[in-house]
Order: structure tokens, then C-alpha cells, then sequence
């Protein structure tokens, strides 16, 4: 495994520098303004980055688009709803079991997630409008699955021609009476990433949603999950710490969910956020309307596991609670520590790179640094200015002529169903022992300084940070898979994990050190060059006896 | 556990509602094709997400990278014309990538706002975007026609539509392979070596979507037809086209604009198709074909005789492309199998009738449906099952339900590999096959059979 690295040490600047060289003047202003060099300590202002803005046409880019976010992303992983795709057919049939993720129906549970549902629109449909076909495709598909509830999803074509989804949806559902209709005009072209689907998903969710069911389930403790999507069978290991800790959780938002759980997910007492990207809008919207205070977690390492776990302990307040959370961390850390000691001589003091999410690039790091590694460079596919630089800039984001195109829904405090969960005394009395609601530092605050932040990455400076860095693993989505892997560096999906998984909790931490070990420590890596391409100039013959 | 667990037994026509589709759409397969010309970048006119997905599907399949660039259109682009982002785009591709053919395929929203092509492209090289030297190859691709199929070719069709005749015949024929693997050009272009015809094979993915590891990425690899060899082949002495669906329409092109007659033929799966191939390819190059072809065709010929009484009456159900499809069914008869259920996602009239010919006079009745689905195949299945599936990945959820073993063969293969590096084309592909059907019934036998009749020799 002799690899060689590079001698010379490159100054980040250098490597903006490097990156942006290729680029015409007018590009390589733009894109100066999304690479940043992390400057952020405790003691200094932390740059600015430039985020969720148009990508640049014609330069390679990571990034999918809105109704990706929409109907894969976020409602994707939601089993017992008929999604439908209002369109020509490829939207659907790409959206068709892409993502890993994974659910659980039980035996006899319903579970549309195999089945791709499509009006697979013809060119007379474009002509004469869709809103016809459409409607019948909901009856069909009421007639075939009587379903709990059907979801419509626009695509471009749709939205250029004007059907008018929601008024059929609204006229579907009036005439079944117990099936949900509604519809998301998550069009590909609205917004500049697949961030803009996450918002507008979350919004219907919200509006058609929760709130429905009015019996409150069981539990002590309630929380709701919420921007977890089950990749790999996440979700399971973290239903599995919470239930082992006695603590509930009524709902996820969205991985292994079921029509239910959203319906039920104004009964709990406390959000926690994983994603904080996909779905903050629904934390802020579940405070305002049914008073549930949210904070944010993150179940991807062993040590932001437990650490996640004391913060919802330390919420509820209550001994028993906390007590058991000890118990449960105290039983689960030594297998964590064992696989940790056994992958530390091989992955201590190597390098990662990661560019991926909304915010798994930075869930990450947690569990790199676990094992040793550092990470060199980051950066979000579709993520905004807060999730790099944290909530506080939230207020002074400009929103553009892209953003306003998506939906904002104003919600109130529900005159019968708004609880606030802990009194303002009680609130102020965690806060002041350092007790953080609603915060979210960002990514940048995580690395160290002097490495590389890189909003909306390209297939050009992928390439280029691989050859100037050399990291030892590198971590994006299928797209950028192979062609880092031609460059001898492994490449380890974070989108959909390749084959691999759960990540989370603390069987997922043991899971990943082994998958980042098998990576940085296969032998694959040391086959690029045959043995005669190592010294090609032939110097001598054999003499055959 | 069942998977389709809400897939009744029950059949229903269905007029609106497509469910788990045999197709998709067009601008894949237009970037598919795009990637076998040489030093190629394709380029998606539309919003980045059909770019991102067919991309994503493409690598899935291949497990090879797929670059591609996009018009990444928002909301502006919609209304106004994609005019603006595409000539920024090819701007910016120059500047970066340097390929040296950008090839354009629209979208179902750069075709419903009506953008033309064409005239972007005249915009290109009047502004000085588009280098000199540098080629432009423009595809309409509109997502609610046809299928991937369709989309396929009609960028083998822009790609023919580069030929500049000279009027000299240059001795070589055109040899259009339609949407197969990598590895399947690469039989062809084996075969015809030993056939001894000179071709032009177009596209050509071979090299370029299943490339080696070295240490090195190469964004054009060294594979693909190039523009050179396309511009020559207006001066072709005949054009071979496999598969009506993905290669007709560049062919006739050719015929009609540059007088190079035209074979439209299936797709060279199976001792039948391959035979005609082989056939058609020496009479129109004028060659004997010499016994080291022969002696491949025996061999497959001998394996079929071998292993006769495991293919024999085996039912099978399977779904996919058209012009592969076709074949498939020919080669399966000629086995004595029994393909009973038959369904493409890809329209066209032509298919049920050919596939109701082929079958004609056979001891089974087969169902046959264009513009069909997976759903419906599945309810097929529910009344009366069958001993194999053949089809692409999305099959395994009725493999699994119904306990029927599953080829995995078609576009896409998401969860197997080899599809890249062993062609099913030829005669070679032909024992290919058949060597996977065995393996597939025999397994099947093996786990089944009593304890009492367990054999060690088969």
C-alpha cells in the first residue's frame, strides 16, 4: 500500500488559485465566491460563502434538482402512500427505488415503495393538457390499491403547460372521501437544486398531513425524527438506541415512515433535526403551530450518538430517563471501542474528502474523526448559507428570484392544538446552562482551518482537488463514483452508501470503520500499474537454458 | 414477506395509469450514443435534474463514470428559451473540457418551450462559442415520444447526419449495432474482423464504457466512432443496420441522402439473427466467410444439442427492448422454449405483429404488448407462472414473489455485473447465453429436487 504523497505543501490559497484557473473570467468569479478557505475559529468572523445559486450551465455539476428532492428525496421513502409522477415517463422510472431506502411494513403492512407509478404523458397530453389523464390515473390507482393517501408530483412539462394538479387532487379526494389527494408542483426547473423539493414537500406535508390523527400514541418520551431517511436501514438503528432508551419516537420525517406517522406528529414533545438542510422548515413550523421546541442532533458516530441521546435526556429532565440513556451508552461503547481499536492502525492520520448532502458532509466528519481521519475539503450539493455558516446568518440571507418561486406557508399557533411543551422559565433555565434550541453551527465551524469549503462541487474541481490533495478516501454520490475511483483514490457513496449500512447509531459507527478500513487498506489500490508499465524501458533478456 | 404484495391476480385495463414501467425516456438514450462517439462530451438541454438522473442510471449500469454537461435551466430559462444557457454552457464546456464533439440532446422542457437545435447551434458558431474544428452533433429528444429507444436513435441518426459524401466509395461498410452493451460492439466489431469487412461501427461504446483502471481519468477515453470516420461514412458501399427501433432511421438516412443502400436486420442475438448478420455482412462486402466463423457457429450449435432437454418446454416471460426482444424470442424457439408473456414499455404496432409471427405454429400462445408494463406482466405471471424470467434488474421483485429464477439481460442491470465485458451478441454471446439460462434452471433443479433424485451428473 505505498502511496505516494505529495512532498510539497500546497497553501489552500494555491489550490483556489489552481482550481479556478481554467475557468472563463465571469465563471471564475462566481465560483471564487463558492470556494472558501475555513477561517472559522472561535475568536474570528467566519467567511462568507456563496450558496443555493444557479449552477453554472455547461460545468459538470453534483447536483439533481427539484423534484429529485421532492418526490425522491422526501417522499421517497414513505411506504403506504401511491406517489405519482405527472409526466413523461423517465422522472418516475429514475425515482424507482434509487435511494436504498429501507422500510418496514410487517407482514401484512401496506408498501408501495417497489411499485413506480406514472401518467407517462404522450405528446397529446403536452398538446391537449394532462389534467384528464391524471385524473384518471388517480381513480385507477384508488380502484387497484385504495389506498391511504396519493400523492401527485409534477414535472417540468407540467408546469409549462399548466395543469392544474391540485384542483384535480382537491376534486379526487372530495369524491373518494377516505383516500388523502394532494399534490406537489415540484417542477425540475423551480429552485436551483433539489433543496427547493425538500421545501415544497415539506410544506404539503405539513398542510395535508400532520395533525390528522388525534389519538396520542403511547410513550413517556415523545420525539419526531425528523431529516432521516432510512438510507441503508439508518433509521432502524436509531429506533432501535431510542426504543432500548424508553424514549418514543411518534414519527420520521421521512425514512421507514408510514401515513400514520405523519399524521401523528403533532404529539410529540420534542423534534430532534438530523438534516438540518431537508427539513428545518418543519421544526420551525411544528414549534409555531403546536408549540414542540426542536433541537438538532446527529446520530452518525458513536460519540454524537450518545452525545444526541444526553441531549434529549437532558430535555425531559427526568432521572429515570437520563439514568437509562447512561446504561444504554455504558452497554453499547465497548463493541464500538473494540472495532475502533481494531481499524485505527490502519486509518489513524488519513485523509478524507467529502461532498455530499445537505448535510452528511458534515454528520461525517464525526465519525472520520473517530477513527483518526481528517478531512482536507467539504461542501454541500444543495445546501444554503446556513448550513455552512450556521443559523445566525439565517436573517441575513437575500432571497432571490429563485427562492421566491418556492411557496412560503405561513402557519400560526393552532388555537386548540398549540402546547407549549416547557414553560418560558424552563426554557431560559436550560438555555442558560448552555442547553442549545433551535441552533445549528454549520458545517465550516467543524474543520479545522486552512481546509477547503466548496459549495455545488464540479466533476472539473473534484479532479483537480484528487490530484492536488491525494486524500485517501473521497466521499459524493454515484455520478462522481468512478471517475475518482480511475484515479486509484477509493470513492465511498454517502447519498446511497453503495451496498452498504446502517452508518448511524452505534452498530452503524461499527459498520463504517470497517467499510473505511476495507477502503483505505484494499490491496485494488496497488494494482494500477502492471509490473512492466513500472519500468518500461526493456534492459535485459532472459537466456532460456 | 411479499415485495409486490398489492399486485393483484385480477386483470384490469388500465388507460391512464402506467405502473413499474419497461421503458424510459429519450435523452438517455441519446447520452448513451453520445458516449460512443470519440471524444465526446454530451449535453442534456434542459433542467440539471434529467441530466443528474440519466447520468446516475447510465453509471448504475456500467459502473463506469458518465460525464455529461446540462443547460441547468430555472425558472428564467423556462419562460424565455434556453437559448442563452446553451450558449453559455458551450462556452464554458470549451473552456474547461475541451472535447472535441459536443453532443446536444433536448428534454421534455426545452422541446415543450420549442427550442430549436439548430439554430442555436448557427448562433454558436457565429458568435464564436462553437471553436472551429470543433463538431456539433443536435438530437431532438422530446421525453413524452417514444421511449429511451426512441432517444437512442435518434442521436445515431444526428450522427449519421455528419457524413459528407464524396462521391468515392471508400470499401467499408457502415455496421449500426443499435443499444447493446459495450462489450456487444466490441463481438461485432471481433466478428466482422473475422468475416473480413472493413466497418464503420457507429456508435461505439466499446473502450469507452468499459474502460480499465489504470490510475489515471480519462474523460474521452480512448474508444468511439470519430467524426472522421462518421463523415466518411456517406462514402460507405452498404449500411447493416441491427434492430428496426434503434438503427433504422440513421440508415435510411444514409440510403436516401447519401445513396448507401441500407440492410435493416435484428440484432445479432441468437444462431439465427447471428446467421443473417454474417450472411447480409459478406454479400454486401463481397467476401467468403471463412471456417474459423463456422467453427464458432458450431459450437453453439453443439451446445444447444448438449443441453436440449433442459431448454425444452421451459416457459418463459420477458420484457425489455423491442429490437433485443425480438431476437430473444427467435433464439428461445429455436431452442424449444416457450416465450409465453412478451411486453415492451417502447410503442410501435410493428413489435406484437412480428413477435405474433415468430411464434406462430409454436405448441404455445403468447401474449404480446407493446406499450405494456411490468405491472402487467407480473398479473400474467399470477395466473399462470412460468420456469424463467428474462429482463433488466427491476424483474427481481417478481423473481423473488414468485420464486422464478431471473437473466438478468437488458438495460439496466443495476445490481450484477459482466454485462460491460462479455457480449450475448454472435455466436459467442449465443453459448454466453445459454451458459446463463443453464446455470440459471439447472440451480433451480438442484435446489428442488428430492433427496431421492439429487444427481451429480446432469
Amino acid at each position: 500500500m505505498a502511496k505516494t504523497k505529495k512532498v510539497v505543501q500546497l497553501m489552500p490559497t494555491d489550490i483556489k488559485e489552481e482550481l479556478l484557473a481554467k475557468y472563463p473570467p465571469k465563471v471564475a468569479r462566481k465560483r471564487a465566491k463558492q470556494i472558501m478557505i475555513n477561517e472559522a475559529t472561535e475568536s474570528e468572523a467566519p467567511s462568507e460563502i456563496l450558496a443555493n445559486v444557479r449552477t453554472i450551465p455547461g460545468i459538470i455539476t453534483m447536483r439533481g434538482c427539484t423534484y429529485a428532492g421532492c418526490k425522491g428525496v422526501i417522499m421517497g421513502p414513505t411506504r403506504d402512500i401511491v406517489n405519482i409522477t405527472h409526466g413523461p415517463i423517465g422522472c418516475g422510472f429514475y425515482s424507482w427505488l434509487t435511494r436504498r431506502n429501507q422500510t418496514d411494513p410487517g407482514p401484512d403492512g401496506d408498501n408501495y415503495m417497489p411499485y413506480c407509478f406514472s401518467t407517462d404523458m404522450q405528446d397529446q397530453d403536452i398538446i391537449f393538457g394532462g389534467e384528464k389523464k391524471l385524473a384518471a390515473a388517480i381513480e385507477e390507482a384508488y380502484e387497484l390499491f385504495h389506498p391511504k393517501g396519493i400523492c401527485v408530483f409534477a414535472t417540468c412539462p407540467v408546469g409549462l403547460i399548466g395543469d392544474d394538479i391540485h384542483a384535480v387532487c382537491k376534486k379526487m379526494k372530495a369524491k373518494f372521501g377516505d383516500c388523502n389527494v394532494f399534490a406537489f408542483s415540484c417542477e425540475g426547473y423551480k429552485g436551483v437544486s433539489q433543496s427547493a423539493g425538500h421545501h415544497i414537500a415539506n410544506n404539503q406535508v405539513f398542510s395535508h398531513l400532520v395533525g390528522e390523527n388525534e389519538t396520542p400514541p403511547e410513550g413517556e418520551y415523545k420525539i419526531n425524527l425528523l431529516g432521516e431517511y432510512n438510507i441503508g436501514g439508518d433509521g432502524f438503528e436509531i429506533d432501535r438506541i431510542l426504543k432500548k432508551c424508553g424514549i418514543t419516537n411518534v414519527s420520521t420525517f421521512s425514512g421507514n415512515s408510514s401515513y400514520e406517522q405523519f399524521a401523528s406528529a403533532q404529539h410529540a414533545d420534542l423534534d430532534c433535526v438530523m438534516c438540518h438542510r431537508s427539513i428545518n422548515y418543519v421544526a420551525d413550523m411544528l414549534e409555531t403551530k403546536y408549540g414542540i421546541p426542536w433541537i438538532k442532533v446527529n446520530f452518525i458516530g458513536a460519540e454524537s450518538t450518545a452525545k444526541s441521546l444526553r441531549k434529549i435526556g437532558e430535555y425531559f429532565a427526568d432521572k429515570k430517563l437520563i439514568d437509562r440513556i447512561e446504561a444504554v451508552i455504558a452497554e453499547e461503547m465497548p463493541d464500538v471501542e473494540a472495532a475502533r481499536a481494531e481499524v485505527l492502525p490502519n486509518t489513524e492520520g488519513k485523509t478524507a474528502m467529502l461532498f455530499v448532502g445537505g448535510s452528511r458532509a458534515h454528520h461525517y466528519q464525526d465519525l472520520f474523526s473517530e477513527m483518526g481521519m481528517k478531512t482536507l475539503s467539504a461542501g454541500y450539493e444543495f445546501a444554503h448559507r446556513d448550513d455552512y455558516e450556521g443559523r445566525h446568518v439565517i436573517p441575513d440571507l437575500k432571497v432571490d428570484a429563485d427562492s421566491r418561486n418556492i411557496e412560503e406557508i405561513e402557519v400560526e399557533a393552532d388555537p386548540e392544538l398549540y402546547n407549549p411543551r416547557k414553560t418560558p422559565d424552563e426554557i431560559k433555565a436550560l438555555e442558560d446552562a448552555g442547553y442549545k434550541f433551535k441552533h445549528y453551527a454549520g458545517l465550516n465551524e467543524q474543520m479545522d482551518k486552512g481546509t477547503i469549503v466548496i459549495d455545488d462541487l464540479n466533476q472539473y474541481e473534484a479532479e483537480k482537488l484528487v490530484e492536488l490533495l491525494k486524500p485517501d478516501v473521497f466521499c459524493a454520490g454515484i455520478k462522481e463514483k468512478y471517475s475518482i475511483q480511475k484515479t486509484g483514490v477509493p470513492m465511498k457513496q454517502l447519498h446511497s452508501y453503495d451496498s452498504g449500512g446502517p452508518y448511524a447509531g452505534f452498530k452503524g459507527a461499527i459498520n463504517f470503520y470497517h467499510e473505511i478500513d476495507r477502503l483505505v487498506s484494499s490491496k485494488v489500490w496497488s494494482y494500477m500499474k502492471a509490473p512492466w508499465q513500472e519500468s518500461p524501458e526493456l534492459t535485459g533478456t532472459f537466456v532460456w537454458e | 414477506m411479499v415485495l409486490l404484495r398489492h399486485t393483484p391476480t385480477e386483470v384490469k385495463e388500465r388507460k391512464a395509469l402506467m405502473i413499474n414501467p419497461a421503458k424510459t425516456c429519450q435523452p438517455i438514450g441519446a447520452m448513451y450514443a453520445s458516449l460512443g462517439i470519440h471524444g465526446c462530451l454530451p449535453h442534456s438541454h434542459g433542467s440539471q435534474g434529467c441530466c443528474a438522473y440519466h447520468r446516475s442510471a447510465l453509471t448504475r449500469h456500467y459502473k463506469e463514470p458518465v460525464s455529461a454537461a446540462t443547460s441547468s435551466f430555472t425558472e428564467g430559462a423556462s419562460v424565455f428559451g434556453g437559448q442563452a444557457n446553451l450558449l453559455q454552457a458551450i462556452d464554458n464546456i470549451m473552456s474547461v473540457y475541451d472535447p472535441e464533439v459536443i453532443a446536444v440532446h433536448t428534454t421534455c422542457l426545452s422541446e415543450t418551450i420549442g427550442d430549436d437545435l439548430n439554430q442555436i447551434r448557427d448562433k454558436a458558431i457565429k458568435t464564436g462559442k462553437l471553436p472551429e474544428g470543433k463538431t456539433f452533433v443536435g438530437a431532438p429528444t422530446p421525453s413524452y415520444v417514444g421511449s429511451h429507444v426512441t432517444g437512442f436513435s435518434n442521436m445515431v441518426k444526428a450522427m449519421a447526419m455528419l457524413a459528407e459524401p464524396t462521391g468515392k466509395k471508400n470499401g467499408k461498410v457502415n455496421v449500426i449495432p443499435g443499444w447493446v452493451e459495450p462489450s456487444d460492439m466490441g463481438e461485432i466489431k471481433r466478428l466482422a474482423a473475422m468475416v473480413g469487412v472493413d466497418i464503420t461501427l457507429f456508435p461505439d461504446t466499446d473502450g469507452v464504457l468499459n474502460a480499465p483502471l489504470t490510475g489515471e481519468y480519462k474523460m474521452f477515453p480512448d474508444g468511439g466512432v470519430t467524426v472522421k470516420e462518421l463523415k466518411g461514412c456517406g462514402d460507405a458501399i452498404g449500411t447493416l443496420a441491427l434492430g428496426e427501433w434503434c438503427s433504422a432511421d440513421a440508415a435510411r438516412w444514409l440510403d436516401s441522402k447519401c445513396k448507401v443502400p441500407c440492410t435493416v436486420l435484428d440484432m445479432p442475438f441468437g444462431l439465427a439473427a447471428t446467421d443473417r448478420f454474417v450472411d447480409v455482412l459478406r454479400t454486401v462486402a463481397g467476401v467468403s466467410v471463412p471456417e474459423t466463423v463456422a467453427f464458432e457457429r458450431g459450437q453453439l450449435v453443439d451446445m444447444i444439442s448438449d443441453m436440449h432437454q433442459y431448454f425444452y418446454g421451459k416457459r418463459v416471460a420477458l420484457w425489455g427492448d423491442p429490437d433485443q426482444l425480438i431476437s430473444m424470442v427467435e433464439f428461445l424457439i429455436s431452442l424449444d422454449m416457450q416465450p409465453v408473456y412478451v411486453v415492451t414499455g417502447t410503442p410501435g404496432k410493428k413489435f406484437e405483429k412480428r413477435i405474433q409471427e415468430l411464434c406462430e405454429g409454436q405448441p404455445f400462445e403468447v401474449k404480446v404488448k407493446a406499450k405494456g408494463d411490468m405491472f402487467l406482466m407480473h398479473q400474467w405471471i399470477k395466473n399462470e407462472p412460468v420456469d424463467l424470467l428474462i429482463g433488466n434488474t427491476y424483474g427481481k421483485y417478481i423473481s423473488r414473489d414468485e420464486d422464478i429464477p431471473l437473466l438478468r439481460w437488458g438495460f439496466p442491470i443495476l445490481d450484477r455485473q459482466g454485462h460491460q465485458y462479455f457480449p450475448t451478441v454472435g455466436y459467442k454471446g449465443g453459448l454466453r447465453l445459454l451458459e446463463m439460462i443453464l446455470g440459471l434452471l439447472l440451480d433451480r433443479k438442484d435446489r428442488d429436487d428430492p433427496e431421492t433424485q439429487f444427481e451429480l451428473v446432469l
